[in-house]
């Protein structure tokens, strides 16, 4: 067990220090800090000095070193843009971020389940049709445009719901919540939609063809003749079969769906760490973007070290090999 | 009978409250003010959000005319032409009720001049300020520099007792990697004052009802709430279902929509912003064209070039008529425009070729053009439309739009033959244009030139025009640098920018050719 252990976390560290290594070549392509920072009277001599300044002039290797030096700290230094800490800033656009990956994970997840097991036991029903068919747009459609088709809906046609932003925020301690206030929930619903549907249409199709599948095998059918009823022979022998897969699945959406809720985010003008960090491209405010970057590469580093412990535990399988090596 | 007194209090307070006029405008547009430290950024939504927190000696109005803000007259010194003289206003308090002096007009601009200030480089012919008495500053300059009042329109002041009080005194150090206590917070002396800032979300400003303008401006609004909103369909959505009351920037393709819904609507006016295409004239051979030499180096092909481009069809087409076509690269306010020489060149094909023809190109010829694509107003859009146009008279263009921050790196490394630029002047005079776009690049001058043009006779009057205080010669020198470049055609002038603010309809406000809202100034309709 231990030996498994160490092994998955000098993975998980490699995995960081190769992530922390391409976001960093990749930040001599997205253009000059300096020249953002320095409005366009400055002189060449003052740019370079800057450039000085923030030790952008040292060799790539000395800076990568000192980046990853202090990444290990937690430190990111100061955003260039913003001229705040770095980790100040995520801290306090995470719990925006947090709670909008939560609560439409939940939607993804309740939906998900419900529309599949709806599908698979009314199979060829019109309205089965329809929610397969009406599923197709959350795969096949760009969030953002999802997004934008929500909010002229229901913000400006029907001025049902917020179009931007989160609402009134209440602090505890040092989290902030939307969860408390009337507007903080309203805010929350078209982002939470958008942001889940496409992970409620996997879920959906995912429940709905393991739900089939379970249908057909002799146990159900045994349960049937025992005479047991629908309800009892479907969500109580047939749902727990069919769930397996989809929590596997659902725990790794759910890194996905903080790192996707960029564009969500953006489109909603929602203060997470995702459109802090398009803000950051924007202006190329390096500290910002590696930092993010980091965040979410140790988001699924966690997550899969997770679930490979789980495996571990779970499946004996694993356990024999490893201690056969 | 106590509840009585109470409700009747209650509805008194009411009252008094709708007349005080407490009307609330919430306020959008594409990006948030970087910070509230006045020196640390020389950045257009910055200015714009401080200029409603502080004063500045001398700020253009709506109408981008000079007032008087804090400095009630200025004048140079009769005894010295070297120094201007500042006479500062008296009774003016700063929010936290620090009295306003000399000294603290001393203590900004010498802040703004502290090698972490990025206003520095307006201010670098100022030798020394000092103040004369409490309420007079004298500015010496190593020149005698006419456009200094011009420099000083986005030069807040600050209280020096504050700054000392929070260790302030210099603007934010990057490498310092520490956020000072000026970043989120600000003592201004302007019409509003800060309630609170969560950066990139939400600011909220309430009037200052001490300002020393209070009775001399409409001041109507009580409470400003200003939360940008980075997507552009977003923040017209917002508008269009009532969220927001003022939308500083509205997206050339929702103009007409805006236009149209009920309720809401548009303002529009000129920027101080043109649009235009440079070329590298200067070197041997382009690094992207299929020549051996480069062709952009002979007058003749820039003409046809010229000749070419369509500066009408541009504004019909791509533009959908916002913006006005442009013959020069200054915008109309600006000291030296000269509405002949801004009249557009008529297209004309067929004596493009045959310049073409004549240059030794007639097969025409192949080059890469480098456009931003989120920069200004339709730049992408522009540039393939320029594409087209040119392949009518035989040069192959091939386009690569990229994002801001990396095409205004590349240029800045001289990386490019053929490239668009926009350009605003900041001091509405000629003097800035020149140097900045017109001087041969090196030293301090011509640090946004990357054409490689050189002129002699340019550098020297543009030399002249930064120290002559004769207004009659400075002209004449502006007239005559103008008419050098003009027939020069360094660069392809394309349109000067137009800005759209739309607003809830019961808004009398107009748009501000700097796109710095002064809201101030700003009424509601009865």
């Amino acid at each position: 067990m231990l030996a498994f252990l160490i092994q998955r976390v000098l993975q998980a560290i490699f995995v960081m220090l190769v992530v922390a290594l391409i976001a960093f070549s990749l930040f001599h392509y997205v253009g000059d800090p300096v020249l953002n920072m320095l409005g366009q009277e400055a002189s060449e001599a003052d740019r370079a000095e800057l450039r000085a300044q923030l030790g952008l002039d040292r060799p790539v290797v000395v800076q990568f070193w000192q980046f990853v030096a202090n990444a290990a700290r937690f430190e990111f230094g100061i955003s260039y843009r913003s001229a705040r800490p770095v980790t100040e800033l995520i801290a306090e656009r995470l719990p925006a971020t947090l709670e909008l990956a939560v609560i439409s994970a939940i939607f993804a997840v309740v939906m998900g389940i419900v529309l599949g097991i709806y599908t698979a036991i009314r199979r060829g029903s019109w309205l089965s049709n329809v929610i397969m068919t009406v599923s197709l747009i959350g795969v096949s459609l760009p969030t953002f445009l999802i997004g934008v088709l929500l909010i002229y809906l229901f913000a400006v046609e029907l001025g049902w719901l917020p179009a931007f932003g989160r609402g009134e925020v209440v602090e505890l301690g040092w989290w902030n919540t939307g969860l408390l206030t009337a507007s903080g929930l309203r805010s929350l619903i078209l982002p939470a939609i958008t942001l889940g549907l496409f992970q409620l249409t996997l879920i959906m199709r995912l429940v709905r063809a393991e739900m089939l599948e379970v249908l057909r095998t002799d146990y159900i059918k045994f349960a049937r003749a025992r005479g047991l009823s629908r309800r009892v022979v479907n969500l109580r022998h047939a749902l727990k079969n069919t769930l397996i897969p989809v929590i596997t699945i659902i725990g790794l959406q759910l890194g996905t769906i903080i790192a996707f809720a960029i564009i969500t985010e953006t489109v909603f003008q929602w203060p997470g760490v995702g459109a802090l960090f398009i803000t950051a491209v924007r202006f190329v405010d390096i500290p910002v973007m590696a930092a993010y970057l980091m965040m979410i590469a140790l988001v699924f580093v966690v997550i899969n070290l997770v679930v490979d412990l789980l495996y571990y535990a779970v499946d004996p399988r694993l356990r024999v090999q490893g201690g056969a090596r | 009978m106590l509840r009585k007194t109470l409700l009747a209090t209650a509805v008194a307070t009411a009252m008094l409250a709708t007349t005080a006029n407490a009307e609330t405008l919430r306020w959008t547009r594409s990006a948030d003010g970087l910070t509230l430290d006045p020196h640390s950024q020389n950045e257009g939504p910055t200015h714009a959000l401080n200029h409603q927190i502080f004063d500045v000696l001398i700020y253009q109005d709506m109408d981008v005319e000079y007032q008087p803000g804090l400095a009630t007259d200025w004048y140079v010194s009769e005894d010295d032409p070297h120094v201007w003289v500042f006479e500062i206003r008296e009774g003016v308090t700063f929010h936290e009720g620090q009295a306003l002096t000399a000294d603290d007009v001393v203590f900004s601009l010498n802040r703004a001049r502290h090698e972490n200030s990025d206003m520095r480089g307006l201010l670098t012919s100022i030798k020394e300020v000092r103040a004369a008495d409490d309420y007079r500053v004298h500015v010496e300059t190593h020149d005698p520099n006419p456009l200094l009042p011009n420099n000083l329109t986005n030069l807040f002041i600050m209280s020096r007792e504050w700054a000392e009080e929070h260790g302030v005194e210099a603007p934010q150090d990057y490498a310092a990697g520490e956020e000072t206590h000026a970043v989120r917070n600000a003592n201004g002396s302007g019409p509003f004052r800060v309630q609170s800032r969560e950066p990139d979300v939400r600011t909220v400003l309430v009037r200052n009802d001490d300002y020393w303008g209070i009775d001399h401006y409409p001041m109507e609004i009580s409470e400003l709430i200003y939360t940008p909103i980075e997507s552009a369909a977003t923040r017209v959505a917002a508008l269009l279902s009532g969220e927001v009351d003022f939308l500083q920037e509205a997206p050339v393709q929702d103009i007409e929509r805006l236009a149209e819904a009920d309720g809401i609507r548009n303002e529009q006016g000129a920027e101080n912003r043109t649009i235009f295409l440079g070329m590298d004239l200067g070197s041997a051979e382009l690094r992207s064209a299929d020549t051996d030499d480069n062709p952009f180096a002979d007058r003749r092909v820039r003409e046809a070039i010229n000749l070419a481009v369509d500066q009408t069809t541009i504004q019909r087409a791509v533009m959908r008529g916002n913006s006005q076509p442009a013959g020069m690269i200054a915008p109309p306010f600006v000291n030296g425009y000269s509405e002949e020489m801004d009249e557009v060149i008529p297209t004309d094909l067929e004596r493009a070729n045959e310049l073409m023809a004549e240059a030794g190109y007639g097969d025409g010829f192949r080059v890469t053009l480098n456009c931003p694509n989120d920069r200004y107003v339709n730049d992408e859009q522009i540039c393939q439309a320029v594409v087209s146009m040119l392949a009518r008279i035989g040069i192959t263009v091939d386009l690569v739009a990229q994002t801001r921050s990396v095409h205004f790196a590349e240029l800045a490394r001289e990386e490019y033959d053929f490239y668009m630029l926009g350009w605003g002047v900041p001091t509405m005079d000629s003097e800035y244009i020149f140097n900045y776009l017109y001087h041969t690049k090196g030293g301090d001058r011509g640090s946004w030139n990357f054409t490689g043009y050189s002129d002699e006779r340019v550098d020297e009057l543009t030399l002249e025009m930064g120290s002559e205080t004769d207004e009659e010669a400075r002209n004449a020198m502006i007239a005559e640098a103008w008419e050098i470049v003009h027939d020069d055609i360094v660069y392809i002038p394309l349109h000067h920018q137009m800005l759209t603010w739309s607003m809830r309809d019961d808004i009398d406000f107009q748009v501000q050719s700097e796109n710095t809202p002064h809201f101030k100034y700003l009424k509601f309709k009865d």
